[in-house]
């Protein structure tokens, strides 16, 4: 709890201790809620999308209480370009190599001709890696979004 | 220049609320959807793709495609704020 503390206290950027204590503790937790609804999309309500904007809301949490600056120093400009790119990639990529491995565009089933698993366990988890294609193109996107939007482009310093 | 933008904004809705008069009721059991489509999941879709979320199911793999462009979409407009606010820092 002390080093928590020392934590909030010793990190610059932003101006209310309160706001800036409670977003370090939620944080972690939304970004758990993030992933789980990212990965648990096929069981309960939830996906790609939902999980996306919950895992990029934490950033913007942090955005908001400590500076654009500060929430930088975890996800630079380069891995935020990197995640969106791979994310639509990962989906548009898993679609095209379902259809070159005999199947159609998007068609999961046709990936058992390459590891054999049955047919719908195969759209089973085919839908979970493009879910988590959409969830990391989701997060990136709301980041870069609000990045630019809250600092008129310059990304230094914004609201 | 607004102007023609708020007319042209205002007759697009205006068309597409015309269109949706001809929808069928919200809910209604004897509606297309209601009598092909929504059976057909319901059928088979635990059997064909062993997911218990028919929404997760029905739009990761039988709408991929959507799924896909929507995906599109909100990249696209990420990297349109991106051009447009970065183009004018300079």
């Amino acid at each position: 709890m002390r080093r928590f503390r020392e934590q909030v206290q010793n990190t610059e950027g932003g101006t209310d201790l309160i706001i800036r204590t409670s977003v370090r503790l939620m944080v972690p937790f939304i970004q758990l809620f993030g992933l789980y609804v990212i990965v648990h999309g096929h069981y309960s309500p939830g996906g790609g999308f939902q999980g996306g904007v919950l895992l990029g809301s934490a950033f913007i949490l942090l955005a908001l209480a400590y500076g654009v600056e500060y929430s930088k120093k975890y996800m630079s400009e380069f891995a935020n370009f990197l995640t969106v790119n791979i994310g639509v990639f990962i989906f548009v990529g898993f679609g095209i190599l379902c259809a070159l491995v005999g199947g159609f565009f998007l068609d999961y089933g046709a990936m058992a001709n390459v590891f054999p698993m049955p047919l719908p366990e195969w759209r089973y988890w085919g839908v979970f890696v493009v879910e988590v294609g959409v969830g990391m193109g989701v997060m990136g996107i709301m980041v870069s979004l609000y990045w630019d939007l809250a600092s008129a482009g310059s990304r230094k310093e914004g609201l | 220049m607004k102007v023609f933008a708020l007319l042209a904004t205002a007759l697009t809705g205006a068309i597409l609320l015309y269109g949706t008069a001809d929808f069928p009721a919200w809910g209604d059991p004897e509606s297309p959807a209601s009598t092909h489509v929504s059976a057909y999941f319901i059928e088979t879709v635990v059997r064909d793709t062993h997911m218990p979320n028919l929404v997760a199911a029905v739009l990761g793999d039988y709408r991929a495609y959507d799924t896909m462009f929507e995906l599109v979409v909100i990249y696209c407009a990420g990297m349109a704020v991106l051009a447009v606010l970065r183009g004018a820092r300079s």
